[in-house]
């Protein structure tokens, strides 16, 4: 296993327990999905797919040091075809597939830019969808079948792996955004084994672990803690669709039973949509007492979800004490901080208005009239410094809020081919992201960007708008879409204000309808508010930008006051 | 309970509580999910509020976006258990 003690016997990805160890029967992966039967796949087997689709994407011209993008549903062929194009010496980036509900123009010419600016050497897709896309792209794209049928039966022996140095760039994690103009953030080897060694450490994590996941490969918590960790560790890992699972919640649950599942990385928004959308008889006769750590990772944090989690699944043996926190990044390669195994997360309780007012993080007692709940994120995982900064880049102390900025032995390398983004200031990098520090961990409050995360996914508001924006009806630039804080789904919905000519209530829902069909189709969610209102409605500044988080604070009272209107009526207090 | 009376129940069920919009007038064949007015998170909190509301369990192989796109499937699917043994399956 890969702990810092081990660290020095591992080169670099390739020497990953999964593929090296003799233990050849021992699970390495069991892909479970609804109504289908479990597919399980030993470390022999992993190592043989492994080799052959190396060796087949030799023979397809694939060299070291080319991109290639696996744009696959997610399934054991994207795993086989990522790892095999490591052992080719090639730099895997898994992306988002095309699914029914986008539109298939827009994810096409998101890719054909993608292609251009990165430079994709090759795109590994599903055979249906691989035609369709060469057509638009000026690079090779291989469906499923044709790679299988460039394996040879002797690959899994005679393949000789590429050996590479420890510093080059062993894969890349795209970030959200715009498709093409997403960034991606390119990990060596000796940075992405520096974070497994250090993070599994943290979690303490041992040869009687078994993870459990449904994330998506495409998104760092599923990427590192939901496939690269476990099978670079020798770990057993139950993987589900991210779709199948999100409409069938309980699957995970029912994995955790099945294979005594240990740990399990969550953002915040799953712990309710388990707690309320997992039906009482889908968890009969269930356990989940075998489980070490729940892991909230990648949006911020509700103790409130934290809550009606362990409310509704007692009765399966969850306990407080499963309930993990980390703050992650795909910069960091993954893990920034982790809280210990085997305790709750700490709460802090500080008082909300010199949070607000002051930027101080003032402690006071839970019961105290404006104490607001914080889950601490628990402190730097060994390797790794954290630091809260003033704007000027000044560090600030204990309980003040400023940027939080890291330091650490598992950075990236850089931004994939984007020399103009410079992500460190004298070695630091500056996250984005507000907190403070509290006797050494690391607590979240907010964002210094307009950034939404929506169910674990980064979404950029200008992105939104820049959609809503090509919808007839809509006045073009005159849109602002914002994140709303929901703690009944546990994350930020995204709403949407456009301002319309129109004043006809049927034309009205009509562009209504297609700014959340326009959305849904060429991005990956969905718009939960839409609010047309008429001309000069939207809050701008003296030079014509529109401010978003003021025309939030306009739309949230203006809902505030309607909603009151409504309760009002209805108990008969307004006779008009 | 009749059709009308359970298509009525899901429509404001669905507007109200998943598209998060009272007025929207949601017709009975438009794709709900496919049209992008809820995500595939919806489907498993349809899944509860049927069963509480017509004590009909939908199992997880039903529960998919091919077949649960629109009003009118969603709506069959419900008649279609409590019209089994014309009384609503509480027991199991």
């Amino acid at each position: 296993m890969l702990t810092q003690a081990t660290r020095q016997d591992f080169q670099t990805l390739l020497d990953a327990v999964t593929l090296r160890s003799v233990d050849d029967a021992q699970p390495a992966i069991v892909y479970v999905e609804t109504g289908r039967r479990p597919i399980a796949v030993t470390r022999r087997d992993f190592r043989r797919a492994v080799l052959g689709h190396a060796a087949a994407l030799q023979r397809m011209g694939i060299a070291p040091r080319d991109l290639v993008v696996i744009a696959h549903t997610q399934n054991l062929e994207s795993i086989y075809a990522f790892w095999g194009a490591m052992l080719a010496g090639a730099i895997p980036s898994m992306f988002p597939t095309l699914t029914e509900k986008l539109d298939a123009e827009a994810y096409m010419r998101g890719m054909a830019e993608l292609t251009r600016l990165s430079g994709v050497r090759a795109i590994l897709t599903t055979d249906a969808f691989a035609a369709a896309l060469a057509v638009h792209l000026p690079c090779a794209v291989h469906g499923s079948e044709q790679l299988a049928a460039a394996i040879a039966p002797d690959d899994a022996e005679r393949f000789a792996p590429h050996s590479p140095d420890p510093d080059v760039i062993a894969f890349l994690q795209h970030s959200s955004g715009t498709t093409g103009l997403q960034k991606g953030v390119a990990l060596s080897h000796r940075a992405v084994l520096n974070q497994l060694a250090s993070y599994g450490d943290a979690i303490r994590l041992n040869d009687r672990d078994v993870v459990v996941s449904w994330l998506p490969l495409y998104h760092d918590m599923g990427l590192i803690a939901g496939f690269l960790m476990p099978l670079a560790q020798g770990v057993p890992l139950i993987l589900m669709s991210p779709f199948d699972w999100v409409q069938h919640p309980a699957l995970l649950f029912r994995a955790i039973h099945d294979y005594r599942g240990t740990l399990c990385w969550l953002p915040n928004f799953a712990y309710n949509h388990c707690a309320r959308r997992i039906r009482q008889r889908d968890t009969e006769g269930l356990s989940a007492a075998s489980m070490r750590m729940f892991v909230n990772c990648s949006e911020p944090v509700y103790h409130e979800s934290h809550r009606l989690f362990l409310e509704r699944f007692a009765a399966q043996g969850v306990t407080p004490e499963m309930l993990a926190v980390s703050y992650a990044m795909a910069e960091n390669t993954f893990g920034v901080t982790q809280t210990p195994p085997g305790q709750a997360a700490r709460l802090d309780f500080v008082d909300r208005l010199a949070l607000e007012h002051n930027r101080l993080a003032r402690p006071v007692p839970p019961d105290h009239p404006s104490a607001s709940t914080r889950v601490s994120c628990g402190p730097p995982i060994a390797g790794t410094a954290v630091r809260v900064v003033d704007e000027r880049g000044e560090m600030l102390p204990d309980r003040r809020v400023g940027e939080i900025a890291i330091r650490s032995d598992c950075m990236l390398n850089g931004y994939y081919k984007r020399p103009d983004l410079q992500p460190f200031q004298d070695g630091w990098y500056r996250t984005g992201d507000m907190g403070y520090l509290a006797g050494g961990e690391v607590v979240v409050v907010g964002r210094t960007k307009d950034l939404i995360i929506n169910a674990g996914k980064n979404v950029y508001p200008q992105d939104i708008e820049a959609i809503v924006n090509t919808v007839p009806g809509v006045h073009a630039g005159r849109a602002v879409a914002f994140g709303v804080p929901d703690e009944r789904e546990g994350t930020e919905l995204i709403a949407v204000v456009a301002e319309v000519e129109t004043d006809d209530p049927g034309e009205r829902r009509r562009i209504g309808a297609s700014i959340r069909q326009a959305v849904a189709a060429q991005s990956m969610v969905t718009v939960s508010y839409v609010r047309l209102v008429d001309s000069r409605w939207l809050i701008k500044t003296s030079s014509g930008k529109i401010v978003r988080a003021a025309n939030r604070d306009k739309w949230l009272v203006e809902r505030r006051q309607q909603a009151q209107s409504v309760a009002a009526r209805s108990i008969g207090m307004d006779s008009a | 309970m009749d059709e009308r009376m359970v298509r009525e129940k899901l429509r404001a069920f669905i507007t109200r509580d998943l598209i998060r919009d009272p007025d929207y007038s949601l017709t009975d064949a438009e794709g709900i999910i496919t049209g992008g007015l809820m995500d595939s998170f919806a489907l498993a909190e349809f899944a509860v509020y049927v069963e509480r509301e017509f004590g009909v369990y939908i199992p997880d192989v039903d529960l998919t976006v091919a077949k649960m796109d629109t009003l009118d499937q969603m709506v069959a699917r419900v008649m279609r258990d409590l019209n089994e043994d014309g009384s609503n399956d509480f027991s199991r």
